[in-house]
């Protein structure tokens, strides 16, 4: 493992001169500069895994597209977040992510705080440019606070690293692969009856959809409850 | 209840045995698992919490990596099994045919065991035996350059052996 | 224990001297195709009736692995070593046996198992990587020690430096043989250069192509020179510990190099201060467990390390941040294989053999509608004709031949037009295929370009880890797609959907496996479209 200085870098994105120190990300350097860039599976104060490829950004001099939130800067690199063909990337990705599962808005919890609902304003999609699917899981509704609705899960596991990675209990993750991954709590056990879940609840309050969610609870104080967690992953970003 | 486990049954002190060997090393969990399906001829939950408990691993993890490899069984095998190839070259030559055959014989889809616990029907990607395509192991033991109707015939000699 | 040159030498000499009074071998593959004919059963009888007609000082009775023509299995061949004859028997049967053992005895070949094509089969190959298959006994280190193994890691050891290693491999040309094609001897400089207290050298024989066996086979054949290549390869870049990454589904594989493991530790070849130099290596066997993805180099690593065999994002590249965060080598089982040949025969004569962006040879698995399937070894620049036609034999059947699919799930498809295509890295990714690990699958005139593609798309569905949404959505997107043009129900809208989702797949996917699944649609669209146009339904 080699463990190099830090350094400053200087480079461009879409034409515009920014800096920042070696360690650091695209995605974060264009944050700083108030640059968009959509993501979803990414979260401030979690480690990224660069899945759902939402951020994907042009590198000058490569053919390939590659997610900001993983990639660290270089000096004189020229990026790009806004050309044609992320766009259509972009939207097709979306599209993809709109049809692997049910999401209704209409019948959702999460109906006008969502991430992904958000996302389709952002780009401006009006309808998934892909067939939709048809698959269908079993609701689990078990825990006396929380509820785990699978058909709204867009596999971003954001929930798995802030339970491992801030509450340390990693009392879910994921299991199958491919289109039948599923987020699990133990061994796949009802979630009420799992021995590793503190039932803390920031699962619930990363979740960028309805997939989870905390019962009988109204929108403003499910507005605040995600703003302490999200200022604990702010002040962990600061340590 | 889990904790209890182990002191009863002589095949969780050989995964105790082969574990210990491992150091109870959590990057060595995907040895531990083949060792166990190797002495209980698949993993259930029990099996698998205590192999948890053992490295200190969580529980969701280790249910998620033995999830993820289709190499592991959480459902006990049948009597027999027989794993239809499905790599290009089977494909090519007629296996899928076989295997619709069979699963249509048999009434079960593949993965699936039928219900006397007669039969555990599977594929395999690729078994490497492409120039004796189309290939069906039946019980372990491999045969080629199989017809339908003589994959069938094997199927049923396997059956009544 | 063997702790110099000279003693390793001494026992090649031994063993050459005991063996020769015995003038006559036969050979028995025991290789995986073959033991599944009961090749194991003919080599007992045969060993039993050695010892009944009290000849075991004339003729042993030698296991031995693949020599590629998997078609005729079982094979055994009948050497003699003064006369350097061999005869090739082919689909030997247990009845045959006494004949053979007559034939020992008279020296009057069994005419009717005569393998008659092993002429056209065997000339036109080049056997660099597959020399000893066929020929030695993989499960007797002092074999290959008499043909001059492990004497090229103990002279490096003594005569040279790792830089000159790695400067060898470098003029060599050698790339990887596992897909991708990178130039060996730079991912060696790359991680040799690294400061680190740990370094690993990792095997990949995840051969997980279907339609692919050519690792499995080499595995199988000869163990101990993929252990030389990687103790070498550990010499060179300062590892002192590999892995070997084997499929679980290889058993056979698996036990023989579990057991070279062991012949090499017990004679000190393998293990601490090896020949009395400070370098020292070890190597253990990880298993895979049924995944695909895991051939991939990030996968590979999470998979060994105990987790799910998700891959990651690169960079940080393996040279700096691979197993357990260390810098880390990973090279194929072919690749590792060529390792020795090129040190004792230098890089000038590896490149002499095949084209100039691509030294050496390819070991191919050729299968599918086509006489003599099996494995083969060609230099590069080896014409697909000759391979289908010459060495192959042509396609049974009196049928026409239609299209030739390389590279398996990741490859393309390439038509007869093209059959003249002189076979490398570049000229294959130039007509939209890839080398790959080195699978071949010849087409005759029925087979069905669209059901192909929808066969490796489904695959790829199957096989996708699910974390990236590209790859975990758009096979399963384009599996059902495909699904409509085979059941001719595809619109003209479809026909545009699939092209553009095989490009954002391909575009946007976090690793090869994704990267590359759109290819053999995209390949087929490009040679075979009227095939697609016929699945557009006209209502």
């Amino acid at each position: 493992m080699i463990r190099e200085k830090v350094r400053v870098k200087s480079f461009k994105i879409n034409g515009i001169d920014v800096t920042g120190a070696s360690n650091q990300t695209i995605l974060e350097i264009a944050q700083e500069n108030n640059i968009e860039i959509s993501t979803l599976c990414y979260l401030k104060g979690l480690s990224c895994v660069g899945s759902c490829r939402m951020c994907i950004v042009e590198v000058k001099g490569s053919d390939k597209l590659i997610p900001s939130c993983t990639s660290k800067i270089k000096e004189g690199m020229e990026v790009t977040t806004d050309s044609a063909r992320i766009k259509a990337n972009r939207e097709m990705i979306l599209s993809m992510l709109f049809s692997e599962r049910t999401h209704t808005c209409s019948v959702c919890v999460s109906n006008g705080n969502c991430e992904l609902q958000d996302k389709s304003t952002e780009l401006r999609l009006e309808h998934s440019q892909v067939p939709y699917g048809h698959a269908r899981f079993e609701i689990d509704a078990s825990h006396k606070n929380f509820v785990n609705d699978p058909n709204r899960c867009i596999l971003c596991s954001r929930c798995i690293r802030v339970c491992d990675e801030i509450e340390g209990a990693h009392a879910l993750d994921l299991m199958g692969r491919g289109m039948d991954t599923r987020i699990i709590h133990d061994m796949d056990e009802p979630w009420a009856e799992s021995l590793s879940c503190t039932s803390c609840g920031k699962c619930v309050y990363v979740c960028p959809t309805g997939a989870l969610y905390e019962k009988d609870i109204s929108a403003e104080e499910a507005e605040k409850k995600r703003n302490i967690i999200m200022e604990l992953l702010e002040r962990k970003v600061e340590q | 209840m889990q904790t209890q486990l182990g002191s009863s049954d002589d095949r969780y002190k050989l995964l105790e045995k082969s574990m210990k060997k491992l150091g109870y090393d959590k990057n060595a969990l995907i040895e531990i698992l083949h060792s166990a399906q190797e002495t209980f001829g698949y993993l259930d939950k029990e099996t698998l919490k205590f192999i948890a408990k053992r490295t200190k691993s969580p529980y969701s993890k280790v249910y998620g990596v033995a999830t993820f490899y289709h190499y592991f069984r959480l459902k006990p095998k049948g009597l027999h099994n027989a794993v239809v190839c499905l790599g290009t070259a089977c494909y090519i030559k007629g296996a899928d045919k076989i295997l619709t055959s069979f699963e249509e014989k048999f009434e079960i889809k593949v993965g699936a065991t039928t219900r006397d616990e007669l039969l555990s029907l599977l594929s395999a990607r690729c078994v490497g035996s492409c120039s004796l395509a189309p290939v069906v192991l039946f019980d372990n033991k491999p045969k080629g350059n199989l017809t339908t109707e003589e994959a069938m015939q094997k199927m049923q000699e396997m059956l009544n052996d | 224990m063997i702790n110099s040159l000279e003693e390793l030498e001494a026992l090649a000499n031994t063993k050459r001297c005991n063996e020769q009074n015995c003038q006559e071998e036969l050979r028995v593959c025991v290789g995986s195709s073959c033991a599944s004919l009961g090749s194991e059963n003919l080599k007992e009888i045969l060993d039993a009736a050695i010892k009944e007609n009290d000849i075991s000082d004339a003729c042993r009775v030698k296991a031995v692995g693949c020599n590629g023509l998997c078609a005729k299995a079982p094979l055994i061949s009948h050497c003699n070593r003064a006369t350097k004859i061999s005869i090739l028997y082919e689909e030997v049967e247990e009845a045959d046996l006494d004949e053979l053992i007559q034939s020992v005895l008279n020296a009057a070949p069994v005419t009717h198992k005569h393998c008659d094509i092993t002429q056209d089969f065997f000339a036109a190959q080049t056997k660099i990587v597959l020399e000893n298959a066929g020929i030695i006994d993989p499960d007797d280190i002092e074999d290959y020690i008499a043909h001059d193994g492990y004497k090229t890691l103990f002279e490096t050891l003594e005569n040279k430096l790792p830089n000159e290693v790695i400067e060898e491999i470098k003029k060599s040309g050698l790339r990887g043989r596992g897909g991708g094609g990178f130039y060996t001897g730079l991912k060696w400089e790359s991680v040799a250069k690294v400061q680190s207290e740990q370094k690993y050298i990792i095997c990949n024989g995840d051969e997980g192509d279907p339609g692919a066996f050519m690792d499995r086979a080499l595995m199988e054949a000869d163990p101990h020179r993929i252990l030389e290549g990687m103790a070498l390869a550990g010499y060179a870049c300062g590892a002192d510990k590999g892995y070997i990454y084997v499929r679980a589904e290889y058993p056979i594989a698996v036990e023989k190099l579990t057991r070279a493991i062991k012949q090499a530790k017990k004679l000190g070849i393998l293990g601490e201060n090896i020949a009395h130099s400070n370098f020292s290596f070890n190597v253990e066997i990880r298993l895979g467990a049924g995944a695909f993805v895991c051939g991939e180099a990030t996968a590979l690593i999470t998979s060994i390390e105990g987790n799910r065999g998700n891959p990651r994002q690169k960079p940080p590249h393996l040279s700096d941040y691979g197993l357990f965060g260390q810098p880390t080598v990973l090279n194929n089982v072919e690749t590792l294989a060529n390792i020795v040949p090129i040190l004792k025969r230098g890089a000038q004569w590896f490149k002499s053999i095949g084209t100039a962006s691509s030294s050496g040879t390819k070991v191919f698995a050729l299968t599918g509608h086509i006489q003599n399937s099996g494995l083969v070894e060609v230099a590069m620049g080896t014409t697909l004709r000759t391979l289908i036609y010459k060495i192959g034999g042509g396609i049974p059947h009196g049928k026409k031949f239609k299209a030739i699919q390389t590279g398996g799930p990741s490859g393309g498809c390439i038509p007869e037009s093209l059959l003249d295509l002189e076979v490398d890295y570049e000229s294959l990714k130039k007509v939209g295929s890839i080398m790959g690990s080195g699978g071949m699958i010849v087409m005759d005139e029925d087979a069905n370009m669209v059901e192909l593609a929808r066969f490796f798309m489904d695959f790829c569905k199957s096989e996708s880890c699910g974390k990236c949404t590209p790859c975990r959505v758009g096979t399963v997107q384009l599996t059902e797609l495909l699904d409509k043009f085979v059941h001719k129900k595809a619109t003209k809208k479809d026909l545009e959907l699939l092209q553009n989702l095989s490009h954002v797949v391909k575009d946007t996917s976090l690793c090869g496996l994704g990267q590359s699944a759109p290819n053999p649609v995209l390949s087929t669209l490009k040679y075979f479209e009227n095939e697609y146009l016929e699945g557009i339904s006209n209502d």
